[in-house]
């Protein structure tokens, strides 16, 4: 089996108005696939229907080939989807240290643990050593995340979604906001990411996109106006016409 | 550096935040000096301490897992009556009576739990408040159990461990209370540094990524609320069983009220609030009171106001500045 995530005719309307239309989707395992497509589109409301923060109307979403459309949310991070918000979900009173920590401690099913002391747990331990160090955060785990520079908190949301162990990591416009001067060690963890989990990304940039994608899925209205590889895309009249505009630059 | 180096300072750095530090130790030895020292105090000190402990219990699920509530009376009066009604009819033995507050109110809190787990602050603030008056009108009405509004009398409390009958003094009260206080303190303490502890503190700051990281939110609210509920109902089986007494009054709209205020002057999720903020609001209402007994209430009000206004962070400052003192003594401290 090669696909990772699915959805087969997925669909949501707010009242009268269609978000979702009718949208079959496949993310290949191991796949760096992008979803990109112009303001209001409908990305984020696809993406909160892949995670179980929205229901959909109707329709099916597949992980590794299991219904997961009626999971809860902390369910489907258990079987291995993960993501990242568009706008920063921190805990803010919490170290890098911690926030880390948690995020293993629930992957290993410690979390109903009331006596057992972080420290004094191996595992949990190693795997946040492990995680802290490959997002480069081994240097400021110890401040209060609401003090760190934007560019950080944008790291530390890739890393505690990586810290769930996915197989499917969903990246909600991991570079929103973010300045230039913190722009390169932000794609260059995105970049790093393990093979053997999928990745796609939701993404306006395109100069992220192109750079990372090796699949491209536009939509446009809450439907998928076009699928294919980067190049395909950028040379497709109809992608052209409706999202990347007349002076885009691929 | 190597990957096991860092490794152990990760270890370093989980087992600093749950150090003691040398404040909470000079805390806890004054208040065993405060024994010694002050003997025709012991009965306030036992309101101290049993305050404190009811404090603790609303900082567990206000501070750490996020709840606000205005009817933690509730439980205080669940554990009253339970320890109460044991002792009249069935053991007198104190820690039976401990046991059974605590049984009662905890499931109490777990039966009422699914009630305060969704809603907005200011539902909960209904939901809680709400309880509190339906126990107390039942309390009210069943007089034939509870004693209705002349309370639940006749209360005789076997020594506790057989060894230390209560006296008029509060002396065995004082050191029961504490010692309940301390043991209890110490298991929250521990409990609140867990995994367990971490992921209430990660549905307080963010529920939408507590279960985008994989906390079932609902099941550890309910279990963090039914824990407090059993800290409330040793305060409440504390209260009975040293004023050998149960009134109505445990289930008053003013004990949960007071106890926000505790907490307010206190501050909340660092475990130490409840305490501190025991301290100082039955000092505060001991000191007023014995000047001005029937206005201590408009001073503790202007108090309130005051301090919630500006002195709050003066205060807390200040305590912090205190504190990081005795850490240098200490070495290096926490922090």
């Amino acid at each position: 089996m090669t696909i990772a995530l699915q959805t087969f005719d997925l669909y949501k309307s707010f009242g009268g108005i269609t978000a979702t239309d009718h949208v079959d989707f496949t993310l290949e395992r191991g796949a760096r696939h992008a979803l990109i497509g112009p303001n209001g589109a409908g990305k984020t409301t696809f993406v909160n229907q892949l995670t179980g923060v929205l229901r959909p109307t109707s329709g099916r979403v597949e992980l590794m080939g299991e219904d997961i459309t009626k999971l809860p949310r902390e369910a489907r991070v258990k079987r291995g989807l993960a993501r990242t918000f568009q706008i920063n979900q921190l805990f803010a009173t919490m170290t890098p240290l911690e926030m880390i920590a948690l995020v293993t401690s629930e992957r290993l099913g410690r979390g109903t643990h009331p006596f057992r002391a972080l420290d004094r747990d191996p595992d949990l331990v190693a795997e946040t050593a492990e995680i802290l160090t490959r997002f480069r955060l081994d240097d400021i785990m110890d401040s209060r995340i609401a003090t760190l520079p934007y560019g950080k908190q944008r790291q530390i949301e890739i890393a505690a979604s990586f810290a769930a162990r996915p197989s499917v990591l969903l990246l909600d416009e991991p570079a929103a906001g973010v300045p230039e001067a913190e722009r390169r060690e932000l794609m260059q963890t995105v970049a790093e990411l393990p093979d053997d989990v999928s990745v796609l990304l939701i993404e306006h940039d395109m100069d992220l996109v192109f750079r990372f994608a090796t699949r491209i899925t536009v939509l446009v209205n809450g439907r998928v106006l076009a699928e294919g590889t980067p190049d395909e895309m950028a040379h497709d009249p109809a992608v052209r016409a409706a999202y990347l505009g007349e002076g885009a630059h691929v | 550096m190597s990957a096991g180096t860092f490794e152990t300072r990760v270890r370093q750095a989980l087992y600093a935040s749950r150090r003691w530090h040398p404040a909470e130790i000079v805390l806890w030895v004054l208040a065993i000096a405060a024994f010694l020292f002050f003997p025709r105090q012991w009965l306030l000190l036992n309101e101290i301490a049993i305050l404190a402990l009811f404090a603790l219990s609303l900082d567990l699920i206000l501070g750490y897992a996020g709840i606000v509530s205005l009817g933690h009376a509730a439980f205080l009066g669940m554990g009253a009556y339970a320890a109460g009604l044991l002792a009249k009819h069935g053991t007198a033995d104190p820690l039976a009576g401990l046991g059974a507050g605590m049984a009662a109110a905890g499931l109490l809190g777990l039966l009422t739990s699914p009630l305060v787990l969704r809603g907005t602050d200011l539902t909960r603030l209904m939901i809680t408040l709400g309880v509190a008056l339906i126990l107390y009108e039942l309390a009210n009405s069943f007089g034939s159990l509870t004693g209705g509004a002349d309370g639940l009398q006749g209360i005789m409390m076997a020594p506790v461990l057989g060894l230390f009958g209560f006296d008029i003094f509060g002396r065995t009260a004082y050191l029961y209370s504490l010692s309940v206080l301390f043991l209890l303190f110490l298991i929250a303490r521990r409990v609140m540094h867990s995994p367990f502890g971490l992921s209430l503190r990660a549905v307080r700051d963010n529920p939408l990524r507590a279960s985008a990281s994989g906390v079932p939110n609902g099941r550890r609210l309910a279990a963090a609320y039914a824990l407090a509920a059993a800290y409330a109902g040793a305060a409440g089986a504390l209260l009975a069983q040293t004023t050998q007494f149960v009134s109505l009054d445990v289930l008053d709209f003013h004990r949960s009220a007071d106890l926000m205020l505790v907490l307010i002057i206190g501050g909340a999720g660092y475990l130490y609030g409840g305490l501190v903020g025991a301290i100082a609001f039955k000092l505060l209402q001991d000191v007023i009171a014995s000047f001005t007994p029937q206005y201590w209430m408009f001073w503790i009000g202007l108090f309130l106001v005051l301090f919630v206004l500006g002195g709050r962070e003066m205060i807390h400052g200040a305590i912090k500045k205190i504190a990081g003192r005795f850490a240098r003594f200490g070495r290096g401290g926490a922090q």
